[in-house]
């Protein structure tokens, strides 16, 4: 058994996990609220953009009406905008995405390539030999509509561009604290006639599908909102991940947390043994060498 | 006869109201939106909106966007949108400053930062404009209040 000492030191070196690991929890606690109410605070604009994209879409002859809300006759490339952490101690939160891409892409009939946000879905997907093109890391803590415009306009690009058939995101979806889904989503082309993704904002109120008068004209509207629309989809997606990944921290903190605390109290029940060993110990040699005295002591007393 | 107006920025819903019309800094000019108008989509310039409700005239900073128009309601889709009673002006004419500096300063070589950088003067100078021109007693410096 170890020394009273050693398990001293010990018990103090727990005692600060489980202070690093209560901080980091608080931290991501606080963190995970805010990008939540990013995400909720970009709602609104997504639905009216949505819904405005609809009414377009229900105009007579649409079928061609923007490159990006057309769909290619034959896939031949796909990109995959993959979201992930640029740190690690959040659970399974950056495996579980890259589990979750490997399963559903690993085995495509076309060619697959990545786009990575956050430094642990590239390394997992390089060390895999997957192809990625970019990468986005380091983003802000808290980051800014225009920090990540950049990566839309990026996957809007490849699409135009005829790199990419078809573009799809890779997020974490955050249901609530304790559950985050990985999940998948077209980002292009934009699927405008499929009713999926609409939470019904406003939906007392029928569209109408009279003719349009367009100022300038339709294709300068559309270059102005479908590739926001698409930045603002990626963006809202980050902020969903930012939010699942800080959750996912938290659980997974509060639970090393409890570990830690549970292995002080071990430690100190075995501490207290080794101590009161050291004390009986102790005492029966105080004891002893005390009566051995008042035994020497004894016989000159008795003459 | 009244038609609804929804001013959307890309980060809050910034107006939300039955009024009687709504002017817009459309592309091609400025227009008068009235209750039951045909279905129009235009593109925005930065400029101000204007919606009035029983005579009282409530006057809104957008940078850029697109409006959609049907009969009964308008909805203004942009990057940022103010009213321009809550328009800080000291923080705008700060931004203003910032912005021009840095343009001054050196141009930053990624077009991005570039025009995130103009983007930001854009927004302040038309919101100093704007309250400027219509806040009522204002004169453009922080005195009130």
């Amino acid at each position: 058994m170890a020394s009273a000492r050693e398990m001293r030191l010990r018990i103090r070196s727990v005692r600060n996990i489980a202070q690093v690991t209560r901080a980091l929890e608080a931290v991501s606690a606080s963190r995970g609220r805010k990008a939540m109410q990013a995400v909720m605070a970009t709602r609104p604009y997504a639905t009216k953009a949505w819904q405005v994209l609809k009414h377009i879409a229900k105009q007579p002859g649409h079928e061609n009406l923007h490159p990006l809300l057309t769909r290619r006759p034959e896939v031949r490339n796909t990109l995959v905008v993959v979201i992930s952490g640029d740190r690690g101690l959040a659970g399974a939160y950056n495996a579980n995405v890259i589990r979750f891409v490997l399963r559903r892409f690993g085995s495509y009939p076309n060619p697959v390539y990545y786009i990575t946000v956050g430094r642990k879905g590239r390394d997992l997907l390089l060390r895999r030999r997957q192809k990625v093109v970019a990468e986005f890391s380091n983003l802000p803590a808290a980051p800014s509509f225009a920090d990540v415009s950049a990566i839309g306009r990026l996957a809007v690009d490849e699409f135009l561009e005829g790199r990419a058939d078809e573009v799809f995101i890779v997020y974490t979806d955050f249901v609530n604290m304790i559950r985050q889904e990985t999940v998948v989503k077209k980002l292009l082309p934009l699927e405008v006639d499929k009713e999926e993704r609409v939470e019904a904002f406003n939906s007392a109120r029928p569209s109408i599908a009279a003719t349009y008068i367009y100022e300038p004209s339709e294709r300068l509207i559309l270059d102005e909102i479908v590739p926001r629309f698409t930045a603002l989809q990626v963006y809202q997606a980050i902020l969903e991940s930012l939010a699942s990944e800080h959750a996912a921290r938290m659980v997974t903190m509060r639970n090393a947390n409890e570990n830690a605390l549970e292995l002080v109290e071990q430690l100190k029940l075995e501490y207290n043994k080794v101590r009161q060993q050291t004390i009986t110990s102790d005492m029966l040699d105080i004891v002893g060498g005390a009566n051995a005295l008042e035994q020497g002591q004894q016989r000159p007393m008795a003459e | 006869m009244t038609i609804r107006c929804e001013i959307v920025a890309q980060d809050r819903m910034v107006y939300q109201d039955d009024v009687d019309i709504v002017i817009l800094p459309g592309a091609e000019g400025e227009m008068g939106v009235l209750p039951h108008h045909a279905p129009l989509l235009t593109t925005l310039k930065y400029g101000v909106v204007k919606v009035r409700k029983q005579g009282r005239e409530e006057i809104f900073t957008v940078a850029g966007g697109i409006a959609e128009v049907q009969p009964e309601v308008v909805t203004i889709l942009t990057d940022a949108a103010e009213n321009i009673e809550e328009i800080d002006v000291a923080r705008a004419e700060q931004a203003r400053q910032r912005a021009q500096e840095m343009l001054v300063k050196g141009v930053p070589m990624d077009t991005d930062a570039y025009l995130t950088i103009e983007a930001a003067l854009r927004r302040s100078n038309l919101r100093l404009e704007a309250v400027r021109r219509y806040r009522k007693g204002a004169t453009g410096l922080p005195t009130e209040k």
